[in-house]
């Protein structure tokens, strides 16, 4: 069964339709890059499959995916330490405190973070924020991770670190879902790609298929123009 | 010698001496507006936060009420109270009108707008911040806005110093609520205002400039206590 | 420290502040033990520094402490009015003869007098230096002088008001020019009255405790009219049974009692007796 499956959802704010009766799913498994100029729509259908927005339609959720989490372009970070941090998020994820400690030593290896536990959140470089929160999401061991232009903020560097987790969480069998506006970071990542326009699924389509061509109407213009 | 440079000096000859009458005095208003700042603070910081989150009808209006309540007069909250805790009042069986614990109330009520309302304030623009990723990572509302007290602590304890100062710095409430009784609940600012209608007005001024002093210097241990926390580390944004 | 027990912490403030009120909020010291009561008076006789002296005595004399709650005269009798006063201990013998007759209070002595005196500027351009009262507002009246008056329903005020009235001036605010209400205490009119250079109705202890004098002195003393008579009053316990009239009355009896009397006529200020004692008379 479908991960998450939206059936002919839309999304209004005030006057502004955001989504128009998008029909989607996500499976198991999968590496969904969700693409498209600003205003297309791709942070509210992001938002949305997290469960976050009001919304018509339907949405459902597998009970595989029950535990979601999400990153941002610009983390949120608690004025705590790099510990607490992490802390907060398990405990607000109902988390056993046994379970805890073993695993925020995990998260923070995993990202690179060891050592860091007693730093001030806040006083870490931007590559370093978006990595503990990555480390904050991974903690939880979720099924679903979304990700909204995870490394639209970080310098090339950083960029790459990212992305190299990232991959290696695709590899470990975690379904991300991310939206970016930078075509060759899906063209790196993502396993399927789904490209919006004014709120509206133009096209949704294999990696391979949607980079390879052939690509028909706006989807087919949107990638010459970002490639030109 | 003007009533200026001779307030200083008997301000100095006040401290030094430490005459038992003053520090009794000094020791019941922190003891009165301390009380009162931290019941205050304990209604209005969770009132501010929930305020912050709630949406209700009437929502609006009840914020306004709360943003009128900043200017409360001291002289009104005190006139309130009396007649609520006045043998004739409802609350008369209490008994407890001109003690302290009167004008704990009195200030209590006086300086709980300030807290809810500040807080309200900096827990909803730190919900613009960082709410949606709170909520993201499995908080509900409520806990989001007690999350962005600890996350906002030192702006709360800004808060907590101004409702204090408004506190201290009060006269109409405690007059009429304490009835102003020498040895039992005269404070500075009523011992201030009893030596000006008194015509000794140096005495009032250097009645003042220890009270200032005294706060001051209660502020300087608050900052240290802050710089011990490390909160002033270099590039923390 | 770990989130959650930072949430905790805060909570566990909240529960020490609400202890905190609770301790605050428990009247300090037992009420069944302390043998306490509240006494309204005025501010005039409190500044003038009476009760410093007088209250200890009493205190030595019957172990009650005394808490005096100083306002003007209408304000005391109000106090008695509503219950929050055991006892009272003003200067307005009509007002409190009325205050008796409507029930309020069980009887009124008389316990001592002070009096009255017209302060002014030393250069007295009103001409009104003597021993006359009525001829001295006389003189006022018929000119633009300015003139300080309490307006707050006090002893003081009263009085003023009965004087002018002596004087042929019906209600003076707002028909002499130059008469000006600050409705306020003894010492914050004669604060008003010394930086515009006024004449003002004082009481004789407030007066001689005043350190803010500039150019003014007494003018007018000694008329017989001036005489200021004090009376103490048990607050009816019928009306507000929680009045602890045991201890009022033992406050009431002492005042008027030889030792009571003596220790009032004992209070000078600077030589000066301030108050006579004239108790059964």
């Amino acid at each position: 069964m479908s991960l998450v499956t939206l059936d002919d959802v839309s999304v209004q704010f005030g006057d502004v339709l955001a989504l128009r009766g998008v029909s989607l799913r996500i499976e198991r498994g999968e590496f969904v890059a969700l693409v498209g100029s600003n205003g297309s729509g791709k942070t509210t259908l992001l938002r949305t499959l997290h469960g976050m927005l009001r919304h018509r339609g339907r949405r459902a959720v597998d009970a595989a995916a029950r535990r979601q989490a999400m990153v941002f372009q610009r983390p949120f970070l608690m004025r705590l330490n790099v510990l607490n941090n992490l802390r907060l998020a398990l405990w607000l994820a109902g988390v056993p405190r046994r379970d805890r400690a073993q695993r925020i030593t995990a998260a923070l290896q995993r990202v690179g973070l060891q050592g860091l536990e007693r730093r001030p959140a806040r006083a870490l470089s931007g590559g370093q924020q978006q990595r503990l929160a990555l480390a904050r999401a991974i903690a939880v061991q979720p099924q679903l991770l979304f990700l909204d232009e995870p490394t639209a903020s970080l310098d090339p560097t950083a960029k790459r670190e990212v992305e190299a987790l990232l991959a290696g969480f695709a590899a470990d069998g975690m379904t991300l879902v991310m939206s970016t506006h930078n075509l060759g970071q899906a063209k790196r990542l993502a396993t399927r790609v789904v490209y919006l326009e004014g709120g509206v699924v133009h096209a949704d389509l294999p990696a391979e298929r949607f980079f390879n061509g052939p690509l028909e109407g706006p989807a087919y213009h949107f990638l010459k123009g970002e490639l030109a | 010698m003007s009533a200026f440079a001779q307030s200083f000096r008997t301000a100095f000859e006040l401290i030094v001496q430490a005459d038992p009458a003053l520090v009794r005095t000094v020791a019941l208003s922190l003891w009165v507006s301390g009380s009162a700042c931290l019941l205050a603070s304990g209604f209005g910081l969770a009132l501010g936060a929930w305020l912050a989150v709630a949406r209700f009808p009437g929502h609006r209006l009840a914020l306004l009420a709360l943003n009128t309540l900043l200017a409360l007069p001291s002289v009104l909250v005190g006139l309130v109270v009396y007649l609520l805790l006045s043998r004739s009042g409802p609350l008369g069986s209490w008994g407890i009108l001109f003690t302290p614990s009167a004008m704990v109330i009195a200030q209590t009520l006086l300086v709980l707008p300030i807290v809810a309302a500040l807080t309200r304030q900096l827990v909803g623009d730190s919900l613009r911040d960082g709410g949606d990723q709170l909520r993201s990572m499995g908080a509900a509302p409520l806990t989001c806005a007690l999350l962005m007290l600890v996350h906002g602590r030192w702006a709360v304890l800004t808060v907590l110093i101004a409702a204090f100062g408004r506190a201290i710095a009060e006269v109409g409430a405690v007059m009429i609520v304490g009835g102003n009784i020498d040895g039992f609940t005269r404070v500075m600012t009523t011992t201030i205002a009893l030596e000006t209608s008194k015509g000794d007005l140096p005495l009032a001024l250097a009645l003042g400039l220890v009270l200032l002093l005294v706060v001051g210097v209660l502020n300087a241990l608050l900052g240290l206590a802050r710089r011990g926390h490390g909160s002033a580390l270099a590039g923390v944004r | 420290m770990n989130t959650l027990s930072r949430l905790q912490v805060l909570q566990r403030r909240a529960a020490l502040g609400l202890a905190l009120a609770a301790l605050a909020l428990a009247p300090l010291g037992a009420r069944a033990q302390d043998k306490t009561i509240v006494m309204a008076s005025t501010t005039s006789t409190e500044q003038s520094g009476l009760f410093a002296h007088l209250l200890p005595e009493f205190k030595k004399a019957a172990g009650i402490d005394v808490r005096v709650v100083a306002q003007g005269t209408g304000q005391a009798l109000d106090m008695g009015r509503r219950g929050d006063a055991d006892v009272l201990f003003v200067h307005d013998q009509i007002a409190e003869e009325k205050f008796v007759a409507d029930g309020y209070g069980l009887k009124r002595s008389p316990v001592m007098y002070n009096d009255f005196v017209l302060i002014g500027p030393k250069s007295d351009p009103a001409g009104v230096k003597g021993a006359d009262i009525v001829e001295a507002l006389k003189k006022l009246a018929a000119g633009r002088f300015e003139f300080v008056s309490r307006g707050d329903k006090s002893g003081t005020h009263a009085a003023e008001l009965r004087y002018w009235k002596a004087a042929g001036v019906e209600a003076p605010a707002g028909k002499l020019p130059g008469y000006k209400e600050c409705g306020c205490g003894m010492g914050p009119a004669l604060n008003i009255a010394a930086s515009s250079n006024a004449y003002v109705l004082a009481d004789r202890g407030t007066w001689l405790a005043f350190k803010n004098r500039a150019d003014l002195a007494i003018l007018v003393e000694g008329d017989k009219r001036l005489f200021n008579q004090y009376g103490v009053i048990v607050v009816n316990p019928a009306r507000h049974p929680h009045v602890k009239k045991d201890l009022a009355q033992a406050f009431a009896d002492w005042v008027v009692s030889p030792a009571g009397q003596t220790a009032i006529a004992s209070y000078k200020i600077g030589g000066e007796q301030l108050f006579f004692p004239n108790a059964g008379q």
